[in-house]
């Protein structure tokens, strides 16, 4: 069913009601669907010179139901739109185990060269030496920053990434011909719910390895699910409560004791970067998200990019696409070769090079003193925000030093009678954007705060204050201000139970009521 | 550092508060030995100027598509870009926006997606769209796993005209998987038997229409083979606009349409990041992968959208989701839709019409080309010809003489026995000059 | 001796007459919350004590329904489909998954009774 806007109600507000159901310059917008007419277009197109069809009889007859905008038109629906987003431009972020930092608009321009954004995959190579010197760059980047010595750049986003090592781990446990009986993959219990998503992709099976009382990876247990059936380990390192894995070189021999593989997630790399490497760690995967740590937008959900660096052990196994840097300079090898153990072929064409234009600029930008000046503050912001609030907030570990994000859970708010989830939507009415919710499961009623290195100590004590003060606001009692939140923004609370119930997952016509 | 707002003086303070005397204390998890003691062997931090300069410098290497009469396609195509669309996609809050957890602070995302998903269903002629995948070959590796979920079954079969490149990703996981990929050997003219490799243990055929050679597909027949053995068949597409004016695949009784949707609001780029298609059938939409965004209402009874349907995800399900993916392709989904929105119905066909006509052109030249042969019998913007010694020499070639003019078929297929074939497009954006000088160009290699 | 018994998963199974009939504890659906689906094994099919027969998913979870005892699936609530709130409204009553013929009947004696049962969930809740 869609339902035509109607006035809010102004109820109780005491404030009149509003004709349009627009509050100034908070604007309702209506579906394409409902705007639009189909045979409106904002784009002119000529009519070409007469011609004879050759679509072999299958021409499109029935009409597609699409409708069109003049441009006018389209530029107020967007804009209208995009004014019911928050975004980091417009405010903290502090989405834990996302990294939204700051995305200098340079980076954009850069992809936008022509050079660079207006190139074909697959245009002969001796008309893109540049972009493959490009990603040669980046390359030497990653591999510097991790200490590793090989990169996949093929990998499409994080979880891609992750698909990505655990197919080069599959392809080198094959080459050692115990395909049939490695079949393991250890899952920590804080992971993020792709490491054991991508696991089962690549047909392995997983079991989870529980966290110890200090929320890092319980060693003693985790050496006792160790066997010749165990493939790898997948570990988040900075893990996902926000705490160094210190254990991590002795976990790398007990995996590598045994001939399995150590799959590390790279989705917390901006708090380490300059200060310890994944390489001289032990680790032989592990995917960087480009998105998270180097800046490129995360566009609303999208698009990402997650090369991957290898071990010297794994590298063997990676993809095509790769580079090879010959006599006649950086040559694309696009197809697995007689003598290869590559894995094969992950996606169409090279990778995310738009992304990988951005993220380049950013580390050419930050330079090796800007990153790890980058990785300091994002850690030094995550602990300041811990200091302010750890007198009032309660964390699953105890106050210990986090790393770029902190971890509180809900034991504080237990007596209040209020859920996170009910903080969290006060949160938006104070004009923030909500942390990190109920990740990770290893802490009850999680909240994951991860500020970055974006913002200003100003910033930080303004949201620090906010916190303190919604939280003596929970302790005296004041269940409306958070029970019914948020009240200031484009929409109350949505009814999801409705939405799964009863989905409806596009606008269709309207039918005549009889 | 430009980009960094904290200066000594605040850092000093904060330090302060936490109650340490060094930066270094707060990272005494990371055992002494495991931190790295020297400083990254990269060069400093630069200015912006800098930067752009030495980026410039790398770009200024390549030959872009723009600058000459351009005719490559085979699964990646150039069309014209309305400003307003990058303009509107590089706002602040579409462009530095996360994924829409919190939906009454990303309706905007939320409703644009909705309005794709609407578009999508339309295009394709099917009852389903989800929010799009990472590109069209990784859509199609999905649709051929959740193929294997629908029907319990292991085997897919590979039309020898899906893109090389989407029938190796598949291949790939297949192989992971110990599924079965059986691919057909490249065909060019269309003249291969898909039906008769359909059996009782098939799980799904994947075949692409308009096919990696330009040729179109009526896919009717083969989907009633697929129906009486209980298999699904997948369409895939890698050009979007060709949907303006060629039958969907919906409408030939496809399960699951699957493409790529780059050439619909989204420029080249080297190959990524683009937009991956996948539409079903409304009984399968619990097998889907990826995000799906449905309407709903909020406290106050006002129409809102959210995520929905989310526990077929991997936050949810981890290793029983029906997918690893976690992102949609975000910004270039929404680019798709505002190009889409923009165009609208007739705009859409019209862009259709204008592609085909152009293309017809180019091939009637070609046939007055000695030597030179048009091989396709049917296309929309794309054909394949025979040319008179290695197609990658002669590209070669017209790259030197300043015109992007095909992909070798060996290229795509190596050893393959294809090597005087040579893949050519034609869209809105080459001129009646472009394709004269294409034309007389080949006529003087030839 | 009463009709009922409980697993530690929070499944109940009742003994009827015509078989025994299967669902989830009121406690299981408040933990849960809204149902908004639910996938139900196919009659017919022949499971084993602890197998999984059907998956009941709130907004934010999945989880599995397991078969208590071993059994045939004689029969299943197919109003679910329509109207998964009733697992929440009358989760004893209109909302039950499936009905088993048992194959062993003994196999409940290792189940808890109501009392062992409401123990058992003090103990987590």
């Amino acid at each position: 069913m869609n339902r035509p806007e109607h006035p809010i109600s102004s109820a109780g507000t005491g404030r009149p009601r509003s004709f349009t159901s627009n509050r100034g310059l908070c604007q309702e917008e209506g579906l394409i669907f409902e705007i639009g007419r189909p045979d409106v277009s904002g784009v002119d197109i000529d009519e070409p010179a007469p011609f004879e069809m050759r679509l072999g009889g299958l021409e499109r007859e029935e009409p597609i139901g699409l409708p069109g905008l003049s441009e006018p038109e389209a530029m107020r629906h967007y804009v209208r739109l995009s004014q019911k987003n928050y975004s980091i431009d417009a405010g903290l972020y502090p989405l834990g185990s996302c990294t939204m930092k700051h995305n200098p608009r340079l980076n954009e321009s850069m992809a936008r060269l022509p050079g660079f954004g207006d190139i074909h995959p697959l245009q002969p190579e001796s008309t893109v030496a540049g972009a493959l010197e490009l990603i040669a760059e980046l390359s030497r980047w990653l591999m510097e920053m991790t200490g590793m010595p090989a990169v996949a750049m093929s990998p499409k986003a994080g979880a891609h990434g992750e698909a990505c090592g655990m197919m080069a781990i599959k392809a080198a446990i094959a080459a050692r011909g115990e395909s049939a009986t490695r079949r393991i993959v250890l899952v920590p219990e804080s992971a993020h719910g792709t490491n054991p998503a991508s696991a089962a992709l690549v047909g392995f099976a997983t079991r989870t390895v529980p966290c110890g009382p200090d929320g890092r990876v319980d060693l003693a247990a985790l050496k006792s699910l160790l066997g010749p059936d165990v493939a790898a380990i997948m570990l988040t390192n900075p893990n996902t409560c926000g705490l160094f894995e210190s254990d991590i070189v002795a976990i790398a021999e007990a995996m590598h004791a045994v001939g399995a593989y150590f799959y590390c997630d790279g989705a917390n790399f901006n708090a380490i970067v300059g200060k310890t490497r994944p390489g001289d760690l032990g680790v032989d995967a592990m995917h960087i998200n480009l998105h998270k740590t180097f800046s490129t937008p995360h566009g609303g959900g999208g698009p990402g990019a997650g090369p991957v660096v290898l071990s010297a052990r794994l590298a063997p196994f990676a993809p095509v696409p790769f580079l090879r840097e010959g006599e006649s300079g950086l040559r694309l090898v696009e197809h697995v070769e007689a003598d290869s153990q590559s894995f094969g072929r992950m996606a169409a064409f090279h990778g995310q090079m738009g992304m990988f234009v951005r993220a380049l600029s950013y580390m050419m930008s930050h330079g090796a003193d800007g990153l790890r000046q980058a990785s300091e503050d994002a850690v030094l912001s995550a602990n300041y925000i811990r200091a302010s609030l750890s007198d009032l907030m309660t964390q699953p570990f105890g106050d210990q030093p986090c790393m770029h994000e902190v971890l509180f859970d809900d034991a504080w708010l237990k007596p209040t009678g209020l859920s996170t989830l009910d903080f969290a939507k006060a949160m938006i009415d104070e004009g923030y954007h909500p942390m990190t919710i109920y990740f990770p499961l290893v802490a009850h009623g999680a909240m994951l705060i991860e500020p970055t290195e974006s913002e200003s100590k100003a910033s930080l004590d303004l949201f620090i204050a906010t916190l303190r003060d919604l939280a003596f606001s929970a302790f005296d009692g004041a269940f409306d201000r958070f029970v019914g939140a948020p009240y200031h923004a484009p929409r109350r609370r949505l009814d999801e139970t409705r939405a799964a119930r009863n989905p409806i997952l596009k606008w269709s016509a309207p039918t005549q009521d009889v | 550092m430009r980009y960094l707002p904290l200066n000594s003086e605040d850092r000093s303070e904060m330090l302060a508060r936490i109650g340490v005397d060094s930066i270094d204390a707060l990272f005494s998890s990371i055992p002494e030995a495991n931190r790295l003691s020297r400083d990254l062997d990269l060069p400093l931090r630069r200015s912006e100027m800098e930067t752009q300069r030495l980026l410039a410098a790398m770009a200024a290497k390549n030959m872009p598509a723009g600058s000459a009469p351009f005719f490559i396609g085979a699964g990646a195509y150039k069309h014209h870009i309305p400003a307003s669309v990058d303009h509107l996609i590089q706002r602040s809050e579409f462009l530095t926006s996360y994924t829409p957890y919190q939906p009454e602070i990303s309706q905007g995302t939320l409703q644009a997606i909705f309005e794709f998903q609407t578009q999508v269903a339309a295009l394709t002629a099917m009852d389903v769209a989800n929010a799009s995948m990472y590109d069209g070959s990784t859509a199609t590796m999905e649709a051929v796993l959740m193929a294997h979920r629908v029907t319990k079954r292991r085997k897919a079969v590979l039309s020898g005209g899906l893109h090389p490149h989407y029938a190796e990703v598949v291949r790939t996981v297949s192989k992971m998987t110990d599924n079965d990929a059986l691919s057909l050997p490249p065909d060019v003219f269309a003249a291969e038997d898909l039906a008769a490799e359909v059996d009782e243990e098939t799980s799904c055929v994947v075949v692409q229409t308009p096919d990696a050679f330009g040729n179109l597909r009526d896919l009717s027949a083969l989907a009633a083979a697929c129906k009486e053995h209980g298999a699904l068949l997948i369409a895939v597409f890698t050009e979007a606009i060709s949907l303006g004016l060629v039958k969907p695949p919906g409408a030939m009784g496809a399960d699951i349409v699957v493409g790529e949707g780059q050439s619909i609001g989204n420029g080249l780029n080297f190959g990524g990041p683009y937009v991956g298609l996948f539409a079903t059938r409304q009984k399968y939409l619990r097998q889907m992968p990826g995000r799906l965004c449905g309407e709903t209402v909020d406290a106050d009874g006002r129409r809102g959208f959210v995520l929905t349907l989310s526990t077929r995800e991997q936050h949810i399900k981890r290793d029983k989701a029906t997918s690893s993916i976690c992102t949609n392709a975000g910004l270039c989904c929404l680019a798709f839709t505002m190009h889409l929105t923009l165009l609208g119905e007739a705009g859409l066909r019209q862009l259709a019409r204008v592609n085909h006509a152009n293309a017809v052109d180019l091939a009637g030249r070609f046939a007055q080309i000695y030597g030179v042969e048009v091989l396709n019998r049917s296309f929309f913007n794309e054909f394949t010809v025979r040319v008179p010694g290695p197609a990658a020499e002669i590209v070669e070639h017209l790259a030197q003489k300043g015109i992007l003019g095909g992909v070798p078929a060996s290229r795509l297929w190596p050893g393959e026995d294809l090597d005087d074939l040579m893949i050519v497009a034609s869209s809105e954006i080459n001129t009646d000059e472009d394709r004269a000088a294409f034309a007389s160009a080949l006529r003087g290699i030839a | 001796m009463s009709n009922l018994r409980y697993t530690k998963d929070h499944e109940y199974i009742r003994l009827e007459p015509d078989g025994a009939v299967v669902g989830i504890t009121d406690f299981a659906q408040s933990q849960l919350g809204d149902v908004v689906f639910v996938e139900l094994p196919v009659v017919g099919a022949v499971l084993a004590e602890g197998a999984e027969a059907a998956v009941v998913e709130s907004v934010k979870a999945a989880s599995g329904v397991n078969a208590p005892a071993s059994g045939e699936v004689i029969g299943v609530n197919s109003a679910l489909e329509e109207k998964p709130a009733l697992v929440n409204e009358e989760p004893n009553g209109s909302g039950w998954f499936f009905k088993l013929k048992l194959s062993d009947p003994s196999e409940l004696d290792a189940l808890m009774d109501e009392e062992a049962y409401e123990a058992f969930v003090k103990t987590i809740a």
